[in-house]
Parts: C-alpha cells; structure tokens; sequence
C-alpha cells in the first residue's frame, strides 16, 4: 500500500511517517478529485514536459543518426553498436566504474566515520557538521579549481614536496595518479552529504539504549556493531544507492581538473556523452551512451535493493 | 583518538572533574573525550586547508602564488586581485544572471511543489497514490541523462540560449513535492477541521493554514534549491552561446580558468567570490541542517 516503501527506501529517521500512507482526510466519503486535479496540475505539466518527454524523445534519438543541426536518419541499433564496439567507449564505461568502485566506499567510510566522531563530541557539533558540509554547497567549479591548484605541477603539493626534498608525482598527468586524485578530490567535496544523513541517523537513536547497553558493560565496538550500526542500517542503505546513481554521473571534475586524460585515463560516461553530443555534434549517439549509463544505474540499483534483506534493519 | 596521548587537563574545553566538583564521572573517559573532540578539531582544519589556501592564494601577488616551501600570507594582501579578476570578465553580470536565474527556479519550485504536496498529503482522491508513485520514480531518473533531449526540446521552443531554458527545465522536481508531503503528514488533522469548520476552502485551507506551518520546510527546500541553480554547471554548459550575456557564476569561472588559468591568484579571487553566497546561506540554515534532512526526508527521499 504505502508507495513510499515500495519505490523507495523509507527515510531513515521519519521511516514513521514515511512508510505510513498519507491519512485520510476528509470525513465521509468525498473525493477530491477536482481540487486535487487543480493543486497538482502545474508539477504535473511541468514533469510531463521537462521529464517525460524528454525521456521518450531520448530514446527515439537513440534509433537515429541525429546531428544538431542538419539531415535526421534511421540507424536503428547502429548507435548502440558502435559505441560497444568501439575501445574507447568500453574504456570510459570502465572508468566509470572503476571511479565508482574506489570513490563509493570511501565515501561512506569517511562520511560514517566522521559522523559517528562528531556524534560523539560534547560541544560545537553543529559548527563541526557545517564545516564538514561547507564542500557540498560551494560551487562545484570553484572546488575543482582549487584542487587543480593544489595538484598542478609547482603547485601546493608538489611545492609542499620539495620543500621536504622529494618528488611529487604529476598528480593529474600521470595516468597513474590521475584517477586516484580525482577520487580523493571528489570524497573531500562530497562525503559532508552523507555524513549529515547519517548524523540525522544518529541523532535518532534513544540515548537510553546505548547507556542500557554501556551499564550491562558492552564495550563501545560491541555497541557500535550490535546497536548503532543496524539502528541506521536503512541510512547507510539509502546513502549508498542514492550516491551510487550520483557517482555514477560525475563529471565537473574530470573534465575540469583532468580533461579527461591523459589520453581517456579519466574519461568518465557523462563526459564522454557531453562530447559526443556537444563537441562531436553527435546527439543521436549521445543519447545512445546516455540510455548504457542509465542502464548500469538501474542495474547497480536493482543488485542493490535485491541484497538490502540482508542488512538493512527496518524493523527498529 | 588515543587513550595514551597526554592529557592536558587545563586546555580542555570540556566540563570535568576539573571544576571541583565531584562528580561520578569517569576521569579517564573525560580525559579521553577531550583528546577527542581536539582531534576532530584538527581533522577540520585539515579538511578546511584548501578553502584557507584558496582564500589566501586569492590575496597574494602573481610571483608568490607558487613559493616553496607553500605559504599561506604573501609579501603583501593584494585586494586589487579581487577589482582584476571582477572586472577581465563581466562578472557583475554573471552574479546577476545567477541571482536571477535561481530565484526564479527556487520560486517556481516552491509554489508548484507546495501545491502538489499538499493535494498529496492532505486530500483524499482516486489515483493519488498511484501517481505519487509516478512522481517518486521520476526522482530515479538523473538529470544527466536528459540533458541531450532537454537540448533538443529547446532547440524545438526556440529556447536555446535564454533565460528560460535555463529556469523551467529544472523547476519540477518531484524532490520537493516529496520534502513538503513529508512535512504536511505531520500537521495534526484537527488545524485543517478548524479551518474548513470556519468556512475556509482547500486553497484558503492550504494557504493560511498549512504554509505558515511549513515555514521551515519551506525554507530548507528554498535554499537547497536556490543553492543547485546556483551551482548548476552541465546543463548552463550545454545550453548556453553567449557566456558573457547569458552565463552564470560556475560557467563565468570555467570561461575565466580557460582565458587566465595560469594567474592563479585571479582565479582563486574569482572562485572565492562564487563561493560566498552559497556559505552565507548554509550559515542562515546551519540551525535546521540535521533537523531538516532529517525530518523533511532529504535523508529518506
């Protein structure tokens, strides 16, 4: 019954009034359906036309030779064809991933960690949960500009290097180091996210049962694994799918601090869609390339609601 | 974190057995929560090095941007950096832009999504959950991926390259319809019975009653919003021609860095300024941080 439980992940902290179906409420048996019509109108519209149907309109591109300006065809599959033959293509969907695989832990290691750390202060937790969230707000441009100096050649790290007497590596030309700076760069942007999520979590857990817990003498890891951690288990479930799907679709940094290099070290999928369609004018390949990252998003996301039965506690 | 790091009772911020009183407290875990909270102090500034040093790079002169060893403070604080770098471009003029541009987007976003959310919370009728179920799964679907027939759709309007394509694509997200239901779940039943008691409709019912209370969340979904048109980079990247006329602070920086990328002092002044409003309006909001990603359902969308 309750859409929210179905389609989505209860919230974490109002999993209450989240997973309960709205009341309801006008007595006897009116329906609204007149006024209601009326007040959802304008999201309505406004979704068909900014939502749906560019999703329909992607798809069709997707069957066609589409330049942006210019002659329309039919290509059928030959879109999606080429772009899996090709290696680069396969390259970029594995930066994809890889970028993925190393940034989505680290996130949330980061982002639980300092959570639980802050929770666990007496004084200043507020001042400490905004400045850990100051990175999310601030323009993403700016961000990537700031670690490009610090990684450039004679740049912050490199003069802090020398001044030690060792030498730094190229942190964004080596094709090395490239994906590992654009990991730490992107978690020291993005784990504030996740760490209010789950500060909120924790923010939820009664006082009572860690101090219940902490008289019957369990030790701090005990209570960590047994109670606080499955007490924000559905936090953790949906921080990680919903960082997942963002992961997935990063592009600000590698096409500002990297360019994707060097050579396509770096390419990720929504740089790579961004060229096709708007460097290579190639919009019905774009779209093509487009619908391959939406089908890994939702492929990730199914493997991932289809394990949450196994850790994730609801029932607290 | 270490338990064997030594103690110093008299710099410690927090209440102990120090103040004489005697308390049941443990010594140890005081000593130990102290060291702590000094630690996660540390940690922070750490984290904050980089905005420091952008800060700092932003007031220094060209030749002293890339000393070794690094410092922080220059021979001198060039505040003209700020009057240089504001002025190569127009950057008035994409301050305004994104002025302009988020607050029409954060106000489409409030009036539609409140609507919404409210026939979805507190009226009753045939189809509401189904299509609420609709809505949730449009939040599945990101914005990247729209990106290449967004373009295509304006290019159909005849919208590439204004305003207009920069505001209403993005203004109907079910986010917010999502963020106000949560809220209007928690207004008690008998507020609305004593308004429509009193006579009021479901508009009168809607805006006197329910929008007051849900000033907070109003709030947060505002500044959110307002925060993400601000920063919105793709999609301004994509949709727009004319930088100088038409562009916003993050494609303003981006066409800056590619023009002037090695005065790097310029460029840090320039990200500074882009950076500033977005601090000021999580400083107006720090109080309802938690609270609103947690209540609101940000953390449960």
């Amino acid at each position: 019954m309750s859409v929210s439980s179905t389609a989505r992940p209860p919230a974490p902290s109002a999993s209450t009034s989240a997973s309960t179906p709205a009341p309801r409420p006008s007595r006897g048996r009116r329906d609204d359906l007149v006024p209601a019509l009326g007040f959802t109108a304008p999201s309505m519209l406004g979704l068909a036309l900014f939502t749906a149907v560019p999703i329909g309109m992607s798809l069709v591109m997707s069957f066609y030779s589409w330049p942006i300006i210019g002659e329309r065809s039919v290509r059928g599959v030959g879109n999606y064809v080429d772009l899996l033959t090709s290696p680069q293509f396969r390259r970029v969907v594995l930066n994809t991933v890889l970028f993925t695989v190393l940034y989505l832990p680290l996130n949330l290691l980061v982002s639980l960690g300092i959570a639980l750390w802050v929770a666990s202060v007496r004084r200043g937790r507020q001042a400490l949960r905004v400045i850990f969230f100051i990175p999310v707000v601030t323009p993403i441009v700016a961000n990537v500009l700031v670690w490009r100096m610090i990684y450039t050649p004679g740049g912050a790290l490199d003069g802090l290097a020398q001044s030690a007497g060792v030498d730094a590596p190229n942190f964004l030309g080596d094709p090395r180091w490239a994906m590992a700076s654009l990991v730490l760069m992107s978690v020291w942007q993005g784990f504030g996210y996740n760490m209010l999520v789950f500060s909120a979590a924790l923010d939820g857990i009664p006082a009572s049962i860690n101090e219940a817990a902490s008289l019957d003498g369990v030790s701090a890891w005990s209570r960590l694994r047994h109670i606080t951690l499955p007490m924000i288990s559905p936090s953790m479930f949906f921080a990680s799918t919903m960082t997942l799907i963002t992961t997935f679709q990063v592009f600000a940094q590698p096409y500002l601090l990297t360019g994707g290099g060097p050579g396509v070290a770096t390419e990720t999928l929504v740089l790579f869609v961004y060229r096709q369609g708007f460097a290579s004018f190639a919009l019905g390949s774009a779209a093509a390339a487009a619908w391959v990252l939406f089908a890994l998003i939702l492929l990730v996301t199914a493997v991932q609601f289809a394990g949450q039965k196994k850790w994730v506690n609801y029932d607290v | 974190m270490s338990e064997l790091a030594s103690p110093r009772p008299t710099v410690l911020p927090v209440a102990g057995p120090v103040d004489g009183r005697p308390e049941r407290g443990r010594p140890r875990g005081t000593v130990r929560h102290a060291v702590s909270a000094v630690l996660l102090w540390l940690v922070a500034g750490l984290f904050l090095l980089p905005l420091v040093y952008t800060v700092a790079t932003s007031l220094k002169p060209a030749s002293e941007v890339f000393s070794v060893p690094p410092t922080l403070v220059g021979s001198e604080l060039r505040w003209s950096n700020y009057v240089d770098a504001l002025t190569y471009l127009p950057f008035q003029r994409f301050i305004l832009n994104g002025v302009f541009v988020a607050t029409a987007g954060t106000l489409i976003t409030l009036v539609t999504a409140s609507l919404s959310a409210y026939a979805f919370s507190r009226l009753r009728w045939r189809g509401r959950d189904a299509l609420f179920g609709v809505f949730l799964v449009t939040l599945m679907i990101p914005q990247e991926i729209l990106v290449v027939p967004m373009f295509s759709l304006m290019q159909t309007f005849g919208w590439v390259d204004t305003y207009r394509a920069l505001i209403f694509p993005w203004a109907f997200t079910a986010f917010g319809v999502f963020l106000l239901r949560q809220f209007f779940l928690t207004v008690p039943q008998e507020l609305s019975d004593a308004a429509v008691i009193d006579g009021a409709g479901k508009f009168r019912t809607f805006w006197s009653v329910m929008l007051p209370l849900a000033r907070p969340s109003l709030a947060v979904l505002a500044v959110f919003t307002f925060i993400q048109y601000w920063n919105s980079f793709l999609w301004p990247l994509v949709i727009t021609n004319t930088i100088e006329d038409k562009g916003t602070v993050p494609l303003g920086l981006s066409l800056f860095f590619s023009q002037q990328g090695s005065q790097w002092n310029l460029v840090m002044a320039a990200s500074v300024v882009s950076m500033v409003p977005t601090v000021l309006l999580l400083l107006v909001l720090r109080r309802h941080l938690v609270s609103g990603i947690a209540t609101a359902g940000l953390g449960g969308r």
